[in-house]
């Protein structure tokens, strides 16, 4: 593959109820800021890529509302719905393609201004799932019961994800939700949906993240630390619920070996430094740990007992907070890439995982993580 | 201009979209022996052998047509399930909708994929995993999905 170098990146801050910007505001702030910290203007980018959902937008075609927001007069703009880490890759085959020098691949969402409950049911089959009203909470708890049953993870070990995390936050100005709390505290939070509880769930957030991709030529010239693109894998499954054995993370394991194979990881326990996984609920980052090769199948309670993902670990998972701390939809996997950008470049503040010299940034699609995408990159 | 601080609003709004979702022959079927039968019907792949439920055309696996209907059992095993504790407006009956209640992921007899419905039973104690449950069916059937009630258990023993 030709070298392509991420050489800037912009975020919010993620809140909920952010009334003082409209989604397109969101939009401006986090490509201004990205364009900043690329050191290049406007001018400089040649290929634009959007990433928005109609639902959580409340207006058709919503990619097209943010043209002014994101610069793309007289530019080549295209669009995605889905993760931004989708977003991201679509940007990058257009930088592959040679027609482009640069790609600006943003993702904005106001979660706050719609009913999770409706726009995540609205995910279904309207004659089957949607009629009996699952949502993203609901059909997530038959997941997580289903992989905690088959490999006996216990609620505890789940819980120590969200007391993990959200302590993580505490050093991101960024994050949404940061607090030091114990395995008790998350194990007594509200009941939403058997086995998941309130301090087992990401929160409801508005937001939006930036990224600039580069070709190795225009990378040289302006980054001063461009971190660059190493190896990417993307794998689908099953639409229906029905057809899938939740337990088993096979998209993410194929996506995650392409990944591996493009990058020459072999043993990514070991040669990733820095994880950013979509931890949209606790048991998601055990189950997705081992789907990315982190940890053996089912093993995944044992990973996060042993403490190797917490900061100073072997191999800290989502120092940023993850998704527990703040989930802005669609963007949450493009701000997993701006994080491990930031750990790369060893810019992390409180949250710099010393030393980074790999990273690996994941996004999911669908419900129960029906798509995965995984990136690994490199300062 | 004057430095008055302005405060910040939202406008409420809510978008009604009417739409006819077509079932297609495979859907149709289903919901047809469901009202009159109260039959479940799936579909079985002529490459892998695979019996889908609810029926579709297509096997995602093998990418073949599919067309060999199979009657399923109403009964099955308990494979997943959850209580819900969290109630949202219900816009099918502008009632918020009553908590707890069970949704249940089950391998209904003589099919190989999962069935998601309601589960009768709400109480976390008296649920498990491999438990045998079968369909109730509603008295006046629409030819919905929702004409199965709710899957409740069954004193039978697991068979495996």
């Amino acid at each position: 593959m030709e070298r392509v170098a991420i050489i800037g990146v912009g975020q919010t801050k993620y809140e909920r109820n952010k009334k003082g910007e409209t989604f397109a505001d969101l939009v401006f702030e986090v490509v201004t800021k990205a364009l900043d910290d690329a050191g290049i203007a406007i001018e400089d980018i040649d290929n634009v890529v959007t990433v928005s959902n109609d639902f959580w937008d409340g207006r058709t075609i919503s990619s097209m509302a943010v043209t002014d927001a994101c610069g793309s007069y007289g530019k080549s703009v295209s669009t995605v719905e889905g993760d931004g880490t989708f977003g991201a890759l679509y940007g990058l085959m257009r930088l592959l393609s040679g027609s482009f020098r640069s790609t600006l691949v943003v993702s904005h969402c106001k979660g706050s201004e719609g009913s999770n409950h409706f726009i995540t049911n609205a995910i279904f089959n309207p004659i089957y799932e949607r009629i009996i009203g699952l949502d993203s909470i609901s059909s997530s708890a038959l997941q997580a019961r289903r992989y905690t049953e088959k490999y006996g993870i216990t609620e505890e070990q789940c819980a120590l994800v969200s007391v993990k995390n959200h302590k993580n936050a505490l050093n991101n100005p960024f994050a949404q939700i940061a607090m030091d709390i114990s395995a008790e505290d998350v194990m007594n939070s509200r009941m939403l949906s058997e086995p998941i509880k309130l301090f087992d769930s990401s929160p409801i957030s508005d937001g939006a993240c930036a990224i600039i991709l580069a070709d190795e030529r225009m990378a040289k010239r302006v980054a001063t630390s461009p971190v660059w693109v190493k190896g990417i894998g993307h794998s689908a499954d099953a639409y229906n619920l029905g057809d899938r054995d939740l337990a088993e993370p096979a998209a993410l394991i194929r996506a995650a070996q392409k990944a591996y194979n493009m990058a020459g990881i072999k043993e990514p326990y070991k040669e990733i430094d820095v994880a950013e996984i979509y931890d949209a609920f606790t048991y998601q980052e055990l189950l997705w740990s081992e789907g990315l090769g982190f940890c053996e199948r089912g093993k995944g309670g044992k990973l996060i007992e042993s403490g190797e993902t917490t900061m100073g670990g072997k191999l800290p998972i989502n120092p940023s907070g993850g998704v527990l701390s703040a989930h802005p939809v669609l963007v949450a996997g493009l701000a997993r890439i701006a994080e491990i950008t930031i750990q790369l470049r060893e810019e992390g503040n409180g949250r710099q995982v010393d030393g980074a010299k790999t990273g690996l940034a994941h996004g999911i699609n669908g419900a129960c993580g029906q798509a995965h995408c995984v990136w690994v990159l490199e300062n | 201009m004057s430095k008055q601080k302005y405060p910040l609003l939202t406008i409420s709004s809510e978008i009604e979209q009417p739409y006819n979702y077509s079932l297609g022959r495979y859907g149709g079927r289903l919901l047809k022996e469901l009202k009159h039968n109260k039959k479940i019907v799936g579909i079985k792949c002529p490459k892998c052998g695979h019996v889908y439920v609810p029926p579709r055309q297509v096997c995602g696996k093998c990418f073949v047509k599919m067309d060999e209907f199979a009657e399923i059992s109403n009964k099955g095993n308990l494979e997943s399930f959850t209580v819900v504790y969290f109630s949202f407006l219900d816009p099918e009956t502008g009632q918020k909708r009553p908590v707890p209640y069970g949704y249940g992921r089950i391998k209904l007899d003589g099919a190989d994929s999962g069935f998601l419905h309601f589960l009768e039973e709400s109480d976390l104690k008296k649920l498990k995993i491999g438990m045998r449950v079968e369909a109730v069916f509603d008295e006046n059937r629409t030819g919905n999905f929702k004409d199965i009630k709710y899957f409740k258990i069954t004193k039978e023993r697991n068979p495996s």
